[in-house]
């Protein structure tokens, strides 16, 4: 069935003191992510991600526009019982410990008092915190909170989980540690709907996405579809300072610096370039990614308005 | 996905509902609670441990308490009371929080002086207030009159009397009545205009209605003072000429001794009795008459003053 | 959901406590000692007087502090830190919130009454040796206190569900200062004419009425306290602080949480 369903939800701002001027945060979006799929929402900051996200949880009230999660409106608690939120950049009360914390959020969402302290043990040690049951939340770091943070979301069980912006504060190891989570959880059978600016991990993750810029819906889609149409770059680096001529047919953009030449060609063209490498012989320092196919995409589809929007990032 | 409607209908309900309920509480607590405040207070009993308690704020103390002194005065003299013991110290901690309330000494010589049920019956602590006033106020012709006042209407001092007017006249700015006030001080303090031309004065001088209906009831006394002595002598006057006493004034008008019937101020019509005497009709409206009060009569505790206007 | 509320009130006590709210008692508790200490030595024949005076203003005083300052630190953090978001994300509404809110303030001020109280009595014990029966209107001194706290308490949730925290610090403490001479306020208001009265007067009888709740003064001098004004008082105090939640609850119902 839809997990989520969103009707046209808008949401426009009166700022300024008399109220007078409107500041639309997200034009009517239309969107359906299915159950059972990890869905990305992509955009830059100040997109429209966040807003989305709280008009769903029920935190800030549409301007126009509905939405459904799992068949049942967004204020219904039989809903809410079944769905979990981590907020961007979460903060908790300082002077719980985290299991009173989890314990806390686990009475509020209705978990048995038998199972809550099994739960809240399995669910801290799911995330990489099996021993900070005592530990107060003020004595924690941002990557800690960060995970306490998806403990709490997923702590009940619930059959959807809203994360915003889940690999914040995260170092690599740790973003691993959430991928990893992220993917358990669609083994589980649940619905992963999660907004990010870091489009490697939606690369990695997604079934599907949707790109959000400005508060406009850009396009959506399977990963796969989306990346079809372009292609990424990858940098070449070698030894000497001698550029081949099969390497200037292939289109590669070429620089010299001492003694090492980096160039940067099409994914598509990485055989040829290595073979013409090869061929000099010339030594290879390194090959890398400089760009990943979605990134591509990504910024062709933000370039028209972003060029009027005059934004540089 | 808007504000459950549901939560509002339900709050916005009992909320009004605990509004009305406050009120209602509000007004069933106060009329419970009627001069508790004061008492309580007043256990602050030094006012100037009440001053420096008062943190720099003692202005607006002093209308606070200013206040709570009318009203504590007006709702003693609603029911009747026998006892104003709580006027003098409120007065006195209002006039020490702030010297300059001038409104203050001018209540205190109206209704701390007077006897009771028209005033506290504390003539010396009145005095005592407004030289305070004087001493704090030296410049102020106001307060010179209320002093004269007091010793004039209820100590019968007119020596003192004249001593305050006088001091008053010499005031910069002092209003004309105050020479001419020490001047009768000094010949016709006994007499009868010169007691109407001060409350004349009172009342023309004074911003304060209670004040000036306290004022006007007094004239009126006045008024059928002089008119029952004029009558009762016209009485004497008939039985000279024609050897009985009158049967009612319609025989002294035959005799040309009087025109029309008489009335008081009020309206009524005076009795004339069997015995020459001379009384009112409804001695309820008329408190401080001296004259023509009908034999047995108790004034009832509270003096019936005319309406505020 | 009554659970939840429980659930709610329950973790704000707790957080109020860890915020080291109740080491004001240990200011307190010094406060106390060294009064009581200080009155035996000087032994000036109202020592009772002076106790129960200074230890109730003081219960008051302190009370209302915290009413006003954890009430308002409680929620409007929870806004601006947005804790908020991951509680009302679960099955609870936004009203259980406050309600849990307030429940968990109140026990909070009871139970610090309640160690003041002791200090008072403490206090009150040194000085004069043996209790006396009019003690026993002391009690009923600190039960009007919590009555004013609660009150306090339910407008300092009241602002801070629209406003910020200075502000609503700010408001809580002005109507507390204006509810203490509530009952002069309307004794002015009827001083006036026309539509300044009119106004005058509902602006008096909104502001909470602090002035009948005030018995410091009598309970020092022994003087009673009538039954029918507790009964009276506990009702306005009931009645009033559920008129400021519902309008607490009202507003917050339609806020966005940005």
């Amino acid at each position: 069935m839809t997990a989520i369903d969103i009707l046209g939800l808008e949401k426009t701002y009166s700022v300024g003191f008399w109220r007078k001027k409107p500041r639309c945060a997200l034009k009517p979006l239309h969107l359906r992510i299915e159950e059972g799929e990890i869905f990305g929402f992509l955009g830059p900051n100040g997109a429209g991600k966040t807003t989305t996200l709280k008009m769903l949880m029920g935190l800030v009230y549409p301007t126009a526009g509905s939405a459904q999660i799992l068949g049942m409106e967004i204020n219904d608690p039989r809903m809410k019982a079944q769905i979990g939120f981590l907020p961007e950049q979460p903060y908790f009360y300082d002077y719980l410990t985290a299991g009173e914390l989890l314990n806390y959020y686990g009475q509020l969402s209705g978990v048995a008092a038998k199972e809550r302290e099994r739960k809240v043990r399995e669910v801290l040690g799911r995330v990489g915190l099996p021993d900070v049951m005592r530990v107060q939340l003020r004595k924690f770091s941002k990557g800690m909170l960060q995970r306490v943070g998806i403990a709490q979301a997923i702590l009940h069980d619930p059959r959807i989980v809203f994360l915003d912006e889940p690999m914040s504060g995260l170092d690599p190891m740790g973003r691993r540690e959430v991928r990893d989570l992220m993917e358990q959880l669609k083994q589980e059978g649940k619905t992963v709907f999660f907004s990010t600016h870091i489009l490697s991990d939606a690369e990695a993750l997604c079934d599907r996405v949707a790109i959000i810029h400005l508060g406009e819906l850009r396009s959506v889609g399977a990963v796969a579809d989306l990346t079809s149409s372009v292609e990424g770059k990858i940098e070449l680096v070698w030894h000497g300072n001698k550029i081949p001529a099969a390497m200037k047919a292939l289109g590669a953009d070429c620089h010299v610096t001492g003694d090492t030449v980096r160039a940067v060609l099409l994914e598509g063209n990485q055989d040829a370039a290595l073979e013409a490498l090869r061929r000099e012989p010339l030594r290879i320092i390194s090959l890398i990614p400089v760009r990943t196919s979605l990134e591509e995409y990504f910024v062709r589809k933000l370039q028209p308005s972003r060029a009027a929007a005059g934004v540089t990032q | 996905m808007k504000p459950s409607r549901r939560i509002t209908i339900v709050a916005g309900t009992l909320l009004i509902t605990c509004l009305v309920g406050s009120v209602l509480l509000l007004l069933h607590i106060d009329r419970e609670r009627k001069g508790a405040t004061l008492e309580e207070v007043l256990y602050i009993s030094s006012p100037t441990l009440l001053k420096r308690m008062s943190l720099g704020y003692d202005g607006l103390l002093a209308d606070v308490y200013w206040t709570r002194a009318v009203q504590y005065f007006g709702d003693k003299l609603t029911r009747g009371s026998e006892h104003f013991d709580l006027l003098a110290p409120l007065l006195e901690i209002t006039t020490t929080l702030d010297p300059h309330l001038l409104v203050a000494y001018e209540y205190g010589s109206n209704f701390l002086a007077p006897k009771i049920p028209g005033g506290a019956d504390q003539p010396q602590r009145a005095i005592k207030l407004v030289e305070f006033g004087i001493r704090n106020n030296p410049n102020q012709w106001h307060l010179y009159y209320d002093l004269g006042f007091i010793y004039y209407m209820e100590l019968g001092d007119y020596p003192k009397a004249e001593q305050a007017f006088a001091a008053g006249a010499k005031v910069p700015n002092a209003h004309q009545i105050m020479p001419l006030m020490a001047a009768k001080m000094a010949e016709h303090a006994g007499n009868i205009q010169t007691a109407r031309l001060m409350w004349v004065t009172t009342y023309q001088i004074t911003r304060d209605p209670m004040v000036r209906s306290n004022a006007v009831a007094h004239l009126n006394a006045l008024q059928v003072d002089e008119d029952v002595t004029t009558l009762e002598r016209l009485v004497s006057h008939y039985r000279e000429k024609t050897g009985h006493l009158p049967q009612k004034f319609a025989d002294l008008e035959t005799a040309n001794m009087l025109r029309g019937t008489p009335v008081d101020p009020l309206g009524h019509t005076y009795k004339l009795m069997p015995d020459g005497h001379v009384e009112v009709r409804v001695p309820d409206d008329l408190p401080f008459i001296e004259k023509g009060i009908p034999i047995g009569y108790i004034p009832p505790r509270k003096p019936k003053l005319p309406p505020v206007n | 959901m009554s659970g939840r509320i429980i659930h709610i009130a329950s973790n704000t006590f707790r957080e109020a406590v860890r915020d080291r709210v109740l080491y004001n008692l240990i200011a307190f508790a010094l406060l106390m000692s060294g009064a009581a200490i200080l009155v035996g030595q000087i032994s000036i024949g109202i020592e009772r007087l002076v106790v129960i005076n200074l230890g109730l203003t003081a219960v008051s005083l302190f009370g209302i502090v915290i009413a006003i300052f954890i009430g308002i630190g409680l929620v409007s953090k929870e806004i601006d830190k947005r804790t908020l978001y991951t509680v009302l994300s679960r099955p609870v509404q936004r009203w259980e919130f406050i309600i849990g809110k307030f429940f968990g303030l109140a026990g909070t001020g009871v139970v610090n009454s309640f160690f003041m109280a002791l200090g008072v009595f403490a206090a009150l014990l040194y000085v004069s040796h043996h209790f006396q029966a009019t003690d026993g209107w002391v009690l009923v001194a600190l039960y009007f206190i919590i009555l004013q706290f609660l009150i306090i308490t339910s407008l300092a949730l009241l602002f801070s569900s629209f406003s910020s925290p200075l502000l609503s610090a700010v408001f809580a403490f002005a109507l507390f200062v204006i509810g203490t001479f509530a009952e002069d306020l309307r004794g002015f208001a009827g001083l006036t004419r026309g539509i300044v009265r009119w106004l005058a007067t509902g602006a008096a009888y909104m502001v909470p009425n602090f002035s009948a709740l005030n018995v410091i003064s009598s309970v020092a001098h022994e003087q009673p306290v009538a039954g029918q004004l507790i009964l009276s008082n506990t009702a306005y105090a009931l009645v009033y602080a559920s008129m400021a939640l519902c309008g607490a609850v009202l507003i917050f119902e339609r806020r966005n949480l940005k």
